[in-house]
């Protein structure tokens, strides 16, 4: 009987599941998250107790996971007027908005506090204000305020590396910075195409996403200058502690693909774009997807390879 | 009636899946928290991989 009468207070929203709580920490913002830290944490020079490599790969994953939640607690308002988050829990009447914001903050206290513990306080500093900068300057901040709201708030999702790094060595290096500044210059050619074909909705809820308020041939312009400027970044880490030959060639392989179509995003026409559904800028945001999982899976390649024939005079430049 | 009876039942059925899946959880936590204890307060814990590498250590842990 209680069961009914809460029920029936609650109006006809159905009780959160596991999956809502699952859905409210973006899992697949999440799995780029944990494989770019994993990448940090096997690409350091430096060793580490797998066990403790699992436990701070779990700490930032919930610490990602927890900034998620912040964030669709914050976003309800316009998630639930948009098609891409319009299923998205709290959006969709799962979960209760309340109930975000205390897992986000208390996941976020937990996860810091773990780490700080499992590896040290850098990596615990570095998770904490990873959240603080994901869920408040982006997300509370930026995101409604200005066009550049993905090129500032980027930093958030490229500090995963660098954390990783830093639960291993202790320290922020060049090539750590180098690993965050690559994921810094690939988000907005990332973001910015899928804002190409998801204008209208952002337009919908007032979001000023570079599409909405510069247009598309600036936008277009800019996601061909950001990833110019990820060219050489990209291939730099080869030189780096973390590089190696495998990753050198991935690099030199996926960049070139990841320039050229965004080559092909860049010469194309609104008309053009509209006519085919914007077919190029999708395959270009699915592409910048699959580019970091290879890079950084290169760098683990490396790493392995490494650690199986020891040193080789790999020119180490920075 | 019979429609009031399947909504308890869905009712318990996600209430249920929740509460396993916070038990696994709590289960998971503590497993991981027993772990780190461990590698932490083990026999090597002053210096666990002394001039072993990355892939050196993983092999020695699954021998272990």
């Amino acid at each position: 009987m209680t069961d009914i009468s809460s029920h029936s207070l609650q109006g006809d929203r159905p009780e959160a599941g596991l999956s809502d709580y699952v859905q409210l920490m973006k899992p697949r913002v999440m799995s780029l998250v944990i494989f770019t830290a994993l990448a940090g944490i096997v690409a350091a020079p430096s060793d580490v107790h797998p066990v403790v490599a699992l436990a701070s790969i779990i700490c930032i994953a919930v610490g990602a996971g927890a900034s998620g939640a912040l964030n669709m607690w914050w976003d309800a308002d316009i998630d639930a007027r948009m098609a891409r988050t319009v299923g998205r829990p709290i959006a969709a009447g799962a979960v209760e908005p309340g109930e975000a914001m205390a897992l986000g903050l208390g996941l976020s206290l937990l996860s810091v506090a773990m780490l700080s513990i499992f590896a040290n306080l850098l990596a615990a500093a570095l998770l904490a204000f990873t959240i603080f900068f994901y869920a408040v300057v982006y997300t509370m901040w930026l995101k409604r305020w200005t066009p550049q709201n993905i090129v500032i708030g980027g930093a958030a999702g490229a500090f995963p590396p660098m954390i990783g790094w830093a639960a291993v060595t202790g320290e922020i290096t060049m090539t750590s910075c180098l690993l965050f500044l690559v994921i810094f210059l690939w988000t907005p050619p990332h973001f910015w195409a899928l804002a190409l074909f998801r204008k209208a909705d952002y337009a919908d809820v007032g979001v000023p996403m570079l599409p909405v308020v510069a247009g598309e041939d600036v936008t277009r312009r800019q996601i061909f200058g950001y990833t110019a400027l990820l060219l050489p970044v990209a291939i730099a880490p080869a030189f780096s502690a973390a590089g190696g030959p495998i990753y050198l060639l991935v690099a030199l392989w996926a960049t070139m693909r990841f320039a050229h179509e965004a080559w092909q995003v860049r010469a194309r026409t609104s008309e053009a774009a509209a006519a085919d559904d914007y077919a190029v800028e999708k395959r270009f945001f699915v592409t910048s997807i699959s580019y970091l999982f290879l890079i950084f899976g290169a760098l683990m390649a490396d790493a392995l390879l490494r650690s199986a024939i020891g040193p080789f005079g790999w020119p180490v430049l920075f | 009636m019979a429609t009031g009876l399947k909504k308890e039942h869905e009712l318990h059925t996600r209430r249920r899946g929740r509460n396993v899946g916070v038990l696994g959880l709590l289960v998971a936590l503590a497993v991981l928290l027993f772990a780190v204890t461990m590698v932490k307060m083990g026999p090597q814990s002053g210096n666990p991989t002394a001039g072993a590498s990355w892939g050196e250590t993983l092999l020695n842990w699954a021998r272990e």
